[in-house]
C-alpha cells in the first residue's frame, strides 16, 4: 500500500508541470492563437525561476521571476504573430530556439548549484493519514496551484461574459471584430497568459521537482503539454485528465520496468503520443458538438479599418 | 516570416557559440562538443581537460571549441568550420559525430581527427574511448557491501554494449561479496532528462532498492537518493555537491592525459591514426574518492582499484556465465576479449531482467 502512495505521489510531481503549461496554451488557443513556443518559454521560466530563487533564496519569488519571464517571451510571441501578422507556426518554433539558446545564456552562472526544493504541506492529523494523507494534504504549493488554475480557467471560459469572448474570437474572429471586440487585445492577453503559465511550469522544475538548473532541463516537456490540449479537444475537463493520464504512464513505465514485466519500455514511453493521435482520429470522425479545435486556430487576423 | 527566420538564426547562433582567441604561428586546436560546457558531465570533462591542455601546452597551441552542436548533418558544417578556421587537430567528442567526421576527415587529408567513442578510423582519424566497466566493477563491490536490503538500482540510458557491459561488471563483482544481489534496472531511453532520471530514482528506491547507480548523465537521481537517505555513485563527473552524504564514488572522465599526449604527438609530428581503448592503467578515467562508507569497504575498493590498473584483476575474466546458465566463450584467453565487451548484448548470470531487443 505504501507503494501505491509512492507511485501516486510521483504521478502528482509528474502531471503539475504538464497541467499548468497546458493550461496556458489551451486558453491561446481557444482565444484562435497557436503557440508552438511553449518549451522555450518553458525553459526560460525554468532558468529565470532558479536565478530567482537562487539570488533571492525564496521560492516564491522564484515562481514569479519564472512567470515574468515566460509572459514576456510570450510578448515576443504576440508583437510578432499578432502585431506583424507573422505565421503562427513559424514564429512559435523560432521562440522555442530562441528560449533554448536563451535560457543557456541566463543559466550559465548558475549552473551547478542546488536549491532547497519548495515545501511541502504538513498539517499534524490529516497529512499522517494512511494512504491518502500525503496525497491530498502533502504537496507542495505548484500542486494546489495548478489544480486552483484549471478550475478557474474553466469558469472564466464557460461561466463569464470575458470567457465567451474569448472563446468567439478563437471560433471567429471576423464576426467577433465586427461585433466590436477588439481581437487582436483580447488575443495578446491570451498568449501572455500562456506565456506566464509556461514560465511558471518551466520554474515549477528546478525550484520543485530537480532542484537545480541544467539547460535544457524541460526535456520536451512543452511539446507534450501542447500534445495535451489536443488529447483533450481543448476542453479544461478532459485536459486534468489527459495530464494525470500522461503522468501516469510515463511513472508507471518506469515502475513496470523495475518489477520485471515484458512490455518494451520505448513502447510504453510512446503513449501518451499514440493515446494523442487516437484522439485527433476520434476528434475528426466525430465533428459534432463543441469539442472540435478552435475554427480560426491558428489563422493571421488583420483586422480591417 | 522574413522577422521569424530573423528570430531563428538569433536563436541558433545562442545555440552555438564560438570561442577562439588570436594569435599566428601556433598549432590550432579545435574541439566539438555535444552540450553546453555547463552540462555537469559529459561535455563539462571535455572543457576540463581542453582547460587542462591549455594550461601545459598554451604557448605552443591555441584551441577553440563549438559547444551545443547536434549530432548529424550539422556536425559536419561544425567540423568543416573548424578546418576552415585553419584548426589542424579536432577533437569530435560524442559517438554521433562519428560519420560527419569520418566525411569530413576524407575531404582534407591533410588535417587530423580525433573522435570519442566510436569505431570508423581512417588515415588521418583516431578513435580513443575508456573502459569505464573496469571502474563499475568498484561500483559493483560498494554497491554489495553497502546494500541492506540487497537490492541495487540502476538507471541505463540505452542497452548499447557500453552500458550493458556496465551491468554485467556491477553484477559480477556484486555477486562475489554477496551471491544472491539483486539488481533492478529501469532504461529512461534517454541520455539527459533530469525529470525522468530523478522518477527513474523513485521508482527504484520504493521498489526497495538502496544503493542508486545510474549510466545517464545528471545529478537528478543523485539528489532523490540524498533526499530519501538512500546512497548513490555519480557519473562522468563529481557529483558529491548534490549529494554529500550520498555519493559513493564517480566515474570521472579525464581525458587531459590522452588530449596533452595527442597534441604533443602532433606538435612533434609523431602523430598517426590509432585506436585507443584505455583504462585505469592510463589514466583515461579516475575514481572520485570513496567517501559515505565504512574503512574496510573502502579497502575493498582501493584493492580492487590498484589490482585492476596493474592488470592483476580482469572484471570480465573467464569463465563468465550468460544469464540462460552457460559458459560466454571466452575469446580473449584468460578474460573475455575486448571485442567481446565492446560488443556486448547479453546479460550475466544472477541478473532478473530481459534485455530489451533480445
Amino acid at each position: 500500500m505504501e507503494l501505491v502512495e509512492a507511485i501516486v505521489l510521483s504521478v502528482l510531481a509528474a502531471s503539475t508541470p504538464l497541467l499548468i503549461a497546458a493550461t496556458g496554451e489551451l486558453v491561446t488557443e481557444r482565444s484562435g492563437v497557436l503557440n508552438l513556443g511553449v518549451e522555450g518559454m518553458m525553459i526560460v521560466g525554468a532558468a529565470c525561476g532558479f536565478g530567482g530563487a537562487w539570488l533571492t533564496g525564496s521560492i516564491f519569488i522564484g515562481a514569479l521571476f519564472g512567470i515574468v519571464a515566460g509572459t514576456l517571451m510570450s510578448l515576443i510571441f504576440a508583437l510578432m504573430a499578432l502585431g506583424l501578422a507573422v505565421n503562427q507556426v513559424a514564429t512559435g518554433l523560432a521562440l522555442t530556439i530562441l528560449g533554448v539558446g536563451l535560457s543557456g545564456l541566463i543559466g550559465a552562472g548558475f549552473v551547478g548549484e542546488r536549491l532547497t526544493p519548495a515545501a511541502q504541506l504538513y498539517i499534524p492529523g490529516l497529512t499522517d493519514i494512511p494512504l491518502i494523507g500525503r496525497v491530498l494534504f502533502g504537496e507542495d504549493a505548484f500542486v494546489y496551484f495548478s489544480i486552483a488554475l484549471i478550475i478557474g480557467v474553466w469558469w472564466f471560459l464557460y461561466r463569464t461574459r470575458a470567457g465567451l469572448i474569448l472563446r468567439a474570437c478563437g471560433d471567429n474572429h471576423v464576426s467577433a471584430h465586427a461585433l466590436g471586440y477588439p481581437v487582436l487585445r483580447i488575443r495578446t492577453f491570451a498568449v501572455m497568459f500562456g506565456g506566464a503559465c509556461a514560465g511558471l511550469a518551466g520554474a515549477y522544475l528546478p525550484l520543485a521537482y530537480t532542484p537545480f538548473f541544467i539547460p535544457g532541463m524541460t526535456a520536451g516537456r512543452g511539446w507534450i503539454a501542447l500534445a495535451l490540449v489536443v488529447f483533450a479537444s481543448w476542453r479544461p475537463g478532459r485536459l486534468v485528465v489527459g495530464a494525470y493520464l500522461f503522468g501516469a504512464v510515463t511513472i508507471l513505465q518506469l515502475h513496470a520496468q523495475g518489477w520485471g514485466v515484458g512490455i518494451p519500455s520505448q513502447f510504453m514511453s510512446a503513449l501518451p503520443y499514440l493515446a494523442t493521435v487516437i484522439v485527433l482520429v476520434l476528434l475528426s470522425r466525430a465533428r459534432t458538438g463543441g469539442s472540435t479545435a478552435p475554427a480560426a486556430l491558428g489563422t493571421v487576423f488583420v483586422p480591417d479599418r | 516570416m522574413r522577422k521569424s527566420l530573423v528570430a531563428l538564426a538569433a536563436g541558433l547562433l545562442l545555440a552555438g557559440s564560438v570561442s577562439a582567441a588570436s594569435a599566428a604561428d601556433k598549432l590550432k586546436v579545435g574541439f566539438i562538443y555535444l552540450g553546453p560546457i555547463g552540462d555537469l558531465g559529459w561535455t563539462y570533462q571535455h572543457e576540463l581537460a581542453r582547460q587542462a591542455l591549455v594550461k601545459e601546452l598554451g604557448d605552443k597551441i591555441e584551441t577553440t571549441y563549438l559547444e551545443n552542436v547536434p549530432e548529424g548533418p550539422d556536425a559536419e558544417r561544425a567540423i568543416e568550420q573548424l578546418v576552415r578556421a585553419g584548426n589542424k587537430l579536432i577533437f569530435t567528442t560524442s559517438f554521433g559525430y562519428m560519420d560527419p567526421t569520418l566525411k569530413v576527415a576524407k575531404k582534407y587529408p591533410n588535417v587530423h581527427f580525433e573522435h570519442a567513442t566510436g569505431y570508423k578510423r581512417n588515415a588521418n582519424m583516431s578513435t580513443y574511448s575508456s573502459k569505464w566497466y573496469q571502474g563499475r566493477y568498484i561500483q559493483g563491490l560498494i554497491a554489495a557491501k553497502m546494500s541492506k536490503s540487497g537490492v541495487l538500482g540502476y538507471i541505463g540510458s540505452f542497452p548499447i554494449p557500453e552500458v550493458v557491459s556496465g551491468i554485467n561488471a556491477t553484477m559480477i563483482a556484486a555477486q562475489t561479496i554477496n551471491p544472491n544481489i539483486k539488481v533492478k534496472i529501469i532504461w529512461a531511453n534517454t541520455w539527459f532528462d533530469p525529470g525522468k532520471e530523478a522518477d527513474a530514482a523513485k521508482a527504484l528506491i520504493d521498489q526497495g532498492a538502496d544503493v542508486i547507480m545510474q549510466h545517464t548523465d545528471s545529478p537528478a537521481a543523485m539528489q532523490i537518493a540524498s533526499e530519501r537517505g538512500k546512497l548513490a555513485f555519480g557519473q562522468d563527473s563529481e557529483m558529491i555537491k548534490f549529494g554529500p552524504k550520498t555519493q559513493l564514488t564517480s566515474i570521472l572522465d579525464t581525458w587531459a592525459p590522452y588530449y596533452i599526449e595527442r597534441v604533443k604527438a602532433e606538435l612533434d609530428g609523431t602523430w598517426k591514426s590509432e585506436d585507443t581503448w584505455g583504462g585505469l592503467d592510463s589514466h583515461m578515467f579516475a575514481m572520485a574518492p570513496y567517501t559515505n562508507m565504512p574503512d574496510d569497504v573502502k579497502k575493498i575498493a582501493e584493492d580492487a582499484q590498484a589490482a585492476i590498473t596493474a592488470g592483476k584483476l580482469h572484471p570480465f575474466k573467464c569463465p563468465v556465465i550468460g544469464q540462460d546458465g552457460k559458459e560466454i566463450e571466452c575469446k580473449g584467453g584468460a578474460n573475455l576479449a575486448d571485442g567481446q565487451i565492446l560488443g556486448m548484448n547479453f546479460y550475466v548470470k544472477g541478473i532478473d531482467d530481459k534485455l530489451p531487443g533480445k
